[in-house]
Order: structure tokens, then C-alpha cells, then sequence
């Protein structure tokens, strides 16, 4: 018999299908079912986020960061923040710095509970999905409570937070902690030995570690690959390096590498959220300076002087000296960073995002040549992606 | 090891992970619901809470807005449009305050803004509309839905007035 040639397949995976998680458009090309090139489509959900912010004032630019990831604004937003606040030259009080730690950390259980139970329903588990949500939303309703929405939070101002926290909320973020590790042990009874998710991640988009350091991998992905990376330990912002946790690191690099990094990491979340509940001081929670921070209402209200501050900074904003910046966060995903160009106007005069998916999204054609098809879902699943910060 | 082995095997064998995760999943049928019927049952707001835009009146029927376009100048969207002229009393006040709710982000800058508490964000969210002219809003709606709210718009501006 004479060796017959078949003609490799294209095929088309999303953009609306349940598993790209978003608007992926997925061209593969397929020998019978193993996928020989894998190219990601991407600019489905662009809206011209970076051009947008050089047009509006550095106040005004804020809420388009919630919009990236929408999946965990406020560590976002935090990340711009930062920036300015580089820019800018200030301190945020210590409450402040308390404060958007722990509600980054919220933005971290948020992130990685949706990305596990998601993770899970495209490998075939239905029931995690349905416990996270309910997870979820007693988080949306800490973020509701300090910021008035439930996701789309503009809370993390230049120069700290918007307003302090309501009363009893820190007692009910406590109570909130002292039970959530049981959802977390829940989850891993269902998945953690499963033999059908298992079966699904293990040995499934393998990145080497030297591999996932060249492809600019970074979060939990690059951690999955064994490195001991983490941005909240090597270069502390804010007050994490007052705090204890420990950075998970995987060995294998695989989907279930991922998997169980993200899940431990949840587990040092909590521990975060935990100490910060203990150790957070009473004080300013946005930094005084009024050239930067809008005054109290009740001293709006009264003073002449706060009046003017409060016209000049809601209509003009506050122009920061000339300069430039790089400024990053441990988001959730990885390492999102926020690059900030002042001219001395009161408007960005450029601002790049740099966004951990799209690094990974980049990878996905080496992590999946030579896989099956439905491998491409988990490997798809287990990497993190969200549209809103890819495509920008 | 090598028991150990064994065990791992009859483990695998008796498919143990599987069972504990089904007595788990059946464990969780008895646990109290955590669900709401949606319509006539609804979650709780906070006073925070930003919803459906509403322009208020002071007590004795004088609407708030005096057309400082502050609200205007902040709006990330560029979803208010507001034109001021003086009254024939001579105050300052709004001849159009239009905002268009299709393009509103709800980042609440217009309620922050606002010097003499005017236009504020309420607790209202379901205005879902079946046609999109619906929902650009002038001052007559808004000024409706400013006396329709305005109970839980001052309830909830007391309750937060201590953290503004």
C-alpha cells in the first residue's frame, strides 16, 4: 500500500464559542486531530483603550482600566494608580496602602476562582462552577459596599482610595475569610485527584522553564514552570513586604501545574486578607495633598479654598511634571504593567498597557502543536485569558 | 513503596475520588439556598450603590442644578450635555440636562462632582428599555426620577455622608 497524503484541515475555532473565553478566533490547522499550528486571532473586543486615556484627564482615564480585566478591576486600576502616583511623587497614607491590598487580594480570589471553575467546566466539571459563583458574588458585594458597583469599582484614586471603608465591612470581610477555605478544600476534593480532570491537564501545554521565561510568561503561569517569581516579593509595593505569604511554585509546567499553583495561591490570598483584617491601622485613607485628592465634601461645602480645589480637580485634573514611567503589579494574571508618558498637561500624553495575556495567548500555537483538538480548550482554560486586557 | 503502591491502586481501583467527590456534591443538597426570586425577592444595596441617574429638588420644590457643568466637564463618557441660561428670577439654572444612558459608564464622577448634591446616582437599576431612544434621558425624566427616589436617595446620602 502507497502512502497517502492527507490535506491538513483549517478550521475555525470561536470567536463565539463557550470555551475561547471571550472573543478568540482560533485558526488551526489539523492533521486528523492533532493540531499542527495553532494562530490566535485577536482585536475582536478592541476599543482603543491606550488612545482613549490620552485624551482624558488622569482621573477621567481610570475607569477604562476596570474595563481591561474585567475580571479583577481594582488590581488594575491599581496598577495605574501606582503610576500616577510615581509621576506624581506622593505617598498614600498607610490605611490607604491597607486598604488596596486588600481589596487587590479580593481581585485575586475573584480572578482565580473564576479561571478554576472555568477551567474545570471545559475539562467536564459542571458543579465548581456553580459553587464559585456564589463565591463570587459575596465578593461583588464587598466591592458594591466600598466602591457602589460591583465591578466596574473606580475606587483606587491617585493618592490613595476613594472613600473609607464603611463600617462593620472588615468584620464581614473576616467572617467571609474564616469560612472560605472550606469552598477552597471543596473544590480540590472535587478536581484536585480527579481522575477525569487529571486525565484532561496533566502533561497538557507543557512550558519548560526556560521556555516560559523566553515567551515572557509571568502570574501564576510562570510560576506553574518553576519560577520563584512573584513582583509583590521582588520589587514590594505598597506594604506587602510588611506582609507574610508564601509564592506557590509549580514543577511540571503543565495545565495542572497552573491549576494547583492558582489554588494555593487563593490559599495565601486568604491569608493576606486575614492580616491585613488584623494589622490595618485607623488614619488618612487618601493622601491630604489637595492638589491631588478632591477635599471632604463637608469641607467643600464650608471653605472657599476647598471649593476651588474641588472646580480645579474635576474640571482640569492635575498635571503631573514631565516624565516617564513603568509601573507594574502582581495582577492575578501576571505582570501588568502600565507605561505613563507626562508632557506636563493634565492629560496622559501616551499610556501603553502591558497585559500578561497577551503574552500568553502569543504562546498558545507552541503550547499546542502537536496536541488533540479539545487539549487546546484546557490549555486555553488553564492559561487565564480575558479579552477585555488583550485586546485593549 | 511498594504498599504504598498498592494502596494508590485500589484506590484507582474502587474509584475512592470519584465517590468522595459524588458524597460531597450530595452532602451540599441538604445545605441552605442561597438563591433569591429575582423579581419580588432582591439583594440587598448598599447606600454607595451607583444605579439609574436622578436630578433632586431641595425640600421646598427647587431643583438642586445650578448649571456649574462640573458634572459635564468629568463625564469619562461624554454622556451629559447640559445648557444653562439665568431664569427670570435671575437664578442660574438648566434649560437642557440630557444625559445619554447608553454611552454612561456609571463611574459615579457626575455624583462626586456635583457641588450642591444635584444630579446623584440611585439605588434604581432596573431601567432596561425597549427601544434606545428611551434611554437618552433629559431633565423631565430625570427630574422624575429624582422626586420618584428620592426617599432612599436621602436615606442613602445620610448613611454615606460621614465617608464623603
Amino acid at each position: 500500500m502507497t502512502d497517502t497524503k492527507i490535506k491538513p484541515i483549517t478550521m475555525n475555532f470561536g470567536p463565539q464559542h463557550p470555551a475561547a473565553h471571550g472573543v478568540l478566533r482560533l485558526v488551526m490547522e489539523m492533521d486528523g486531530e492533532i493540531i499542527t499550528r495553532a494562530d490566535p486571532h485577536i482585536g475582536l473586543l478592541h476599543r482603543g483603550t491606550e488612545k482613549l486615556i490620552e485624551n482624558k484627564t488622569y482621573v477621567q482615564a481610570l475607569p477604562y482600566f476596570d474595563r481591561l480585566d474585567y475580571v479583577s478591576p481594582m488590581n488594575q486600576e491599581h496598577a495605574y494608580a501606582l503610576a500616577i502616583e510615581k509621576l506624581l511623587n506622593v505617598n498614600v497614607p498607610l490605611r490607604g496602602q491597607y486598604i488596596r491590598v486588600l481589596f487587590c487580594e479580593i481581585g485575586r480570589i475573584l480572578n482565580h476562582i473564576l479561571n478554576i471553575t472555568t477551567f474545570a467546566i471545559d475539562v467536564g466539571a459542571m458543579t465548581p462552577l456553580l459553587w464559585g459563583f456564589e463565591e463570587r458574588e459575596k465578593l461583588m458585594e464587598f466591592y458594591e459596599r466600598v466602591s457602589g458597583a460591583r465591578l466596574h469599582a473606580s475606587y483606587i484614586r491617585p493618592g490613595g482610595v476613594h472613600q473609607d471603608l464603611p463600617d462593620g465591612l472588615l468584620e464581614d470581610i473576616g467572617l467571609w475569610a474564616d469560612q472560605f477555605h472550606g469552598f477552597i478544600d471543596d473544590v480540590e476534593t472535587l478536581l484536585t485527584e480527579n481522575r477525569i480532570f487529571k486525565q484532561r491537564t496533566v502533561g497538557i501545554g507543557k512550558v519548560s522553564r526556560d521556555e516560559a521565561l523566553s515567551l515572557g510568561f509571568s502570574g501564576p503561569c510562570l510560576r506553574a514552570s518553576g519560577v520563584k517569581w512573584d513582583l509583590r516579593k521582588s520589587q514590594p509595593y505598597e506594604v506587602y513586604d510588611k506582609l507574610d505569604f508564601d509564592i506557590p511554585v509549580g514543577k511540571t509546567g503543565d495545565c495542572y501545574a497552573r491549576y494547583l499553583v492558582r489554588m494555593e495561591e487563593m490559599r495565601q490570598s486568604l491569608k493576606l486578607i486575614k492580616q491585613v483584617i488584623n494589622e490595618i491601622p485607623n488614619g488618612d485613607y487618601i493622601t491630604e495633598d489637595k492638589k491631588i485628592a478632591p477635599p471632604k465634601r463637608s469641607e467643600m461645602k464650608g471653605s472657599m479654598e476647598a471649593l476651588i480645589h474641588h472646580f480645579k480637580l474635576y474640571t482640569e485634573g492635575f498635571r503631573p511634571p514631565k516624565g516617564r514611567t513603568y509601573t507594574c503589579v502582581e495582577a492575578p494574571k501576571g505582570e501588568f504593567g502600565v507605561i505613563l508618558e507626562s508632557d506636563g498637561s493634565n492629560k496622559p500624553y501616551r499610556c501603553k498597557i502591558r497585559a500578561p495575556g497577551f503574552y500568553f495567548l502569543s504562546s498558545l500555537d507552541y503550547m499546542s502543536k502537536g496536541h488533540m483538538l479539545a487539549d487546546s480548550v484546557a490549555i486555553i482554560g488553564s492559561l487565564d485569558i480575558v479579552f477585555g486586557e488583550i485586546d485593549r | 513503596m511498594k504498599f504504598k503502591n498498592i494502596i494508590n491502586d485500589l484506590k484507582k481501583y474502587f474509584l475512592i475520588e470519584i465517590f468522595k467527590g459524588l458524597f460531597l456534591t450530595f452532602k451540599y443538597l441538604f445545605k441552605k439556598k442561597v438563591t433569591i426570586n429575582y423579581p419580588y425577592e432582591k439583594g440587598k444595596l448598599s447606600p454607595r450603590f451607583r444605579g439609574e441617574h436622578a436630578l433632586r429638588r431641595y425640600p421646598n420644590g427647587e431643583e438642586r442644578c445650578i448649571a456649574c457643568k462640573l458634572c459635564e466637564a468629568i463625564c469619562p463618557a461624554q454622556a451629559i450635555k447640559i445648557e444653562a441660561e439665568p431664569r427670570e428670577d435671575g437664578s442660574r439654572r438648566t434649560t437642557r440636562y440630557d444625559i445619554d444612558m447608553t454611552k454612561c459608564i456609571y463611574c459615579g464622577f457626575c455624583a462626586e462632582a456635583c457641588p450642591v448634591d444635584a444630579i446623584v446616582e440611585g439605588p434604581n437599576f432596573e431601567f432596561a428599555t425597549e427601544t434606545r431612544e428611551e434611554l437618552f434621558y433629559d431633565k423631565e425624566k430625570l427630574l422624575a426620577n429624582g422626586d420618584r427616589w428620592e426617599e432612599q436617595i436621602a436615606l442613602a446620602q445620610k448613611i454615606d455622608s460621614p465617608y464623603k
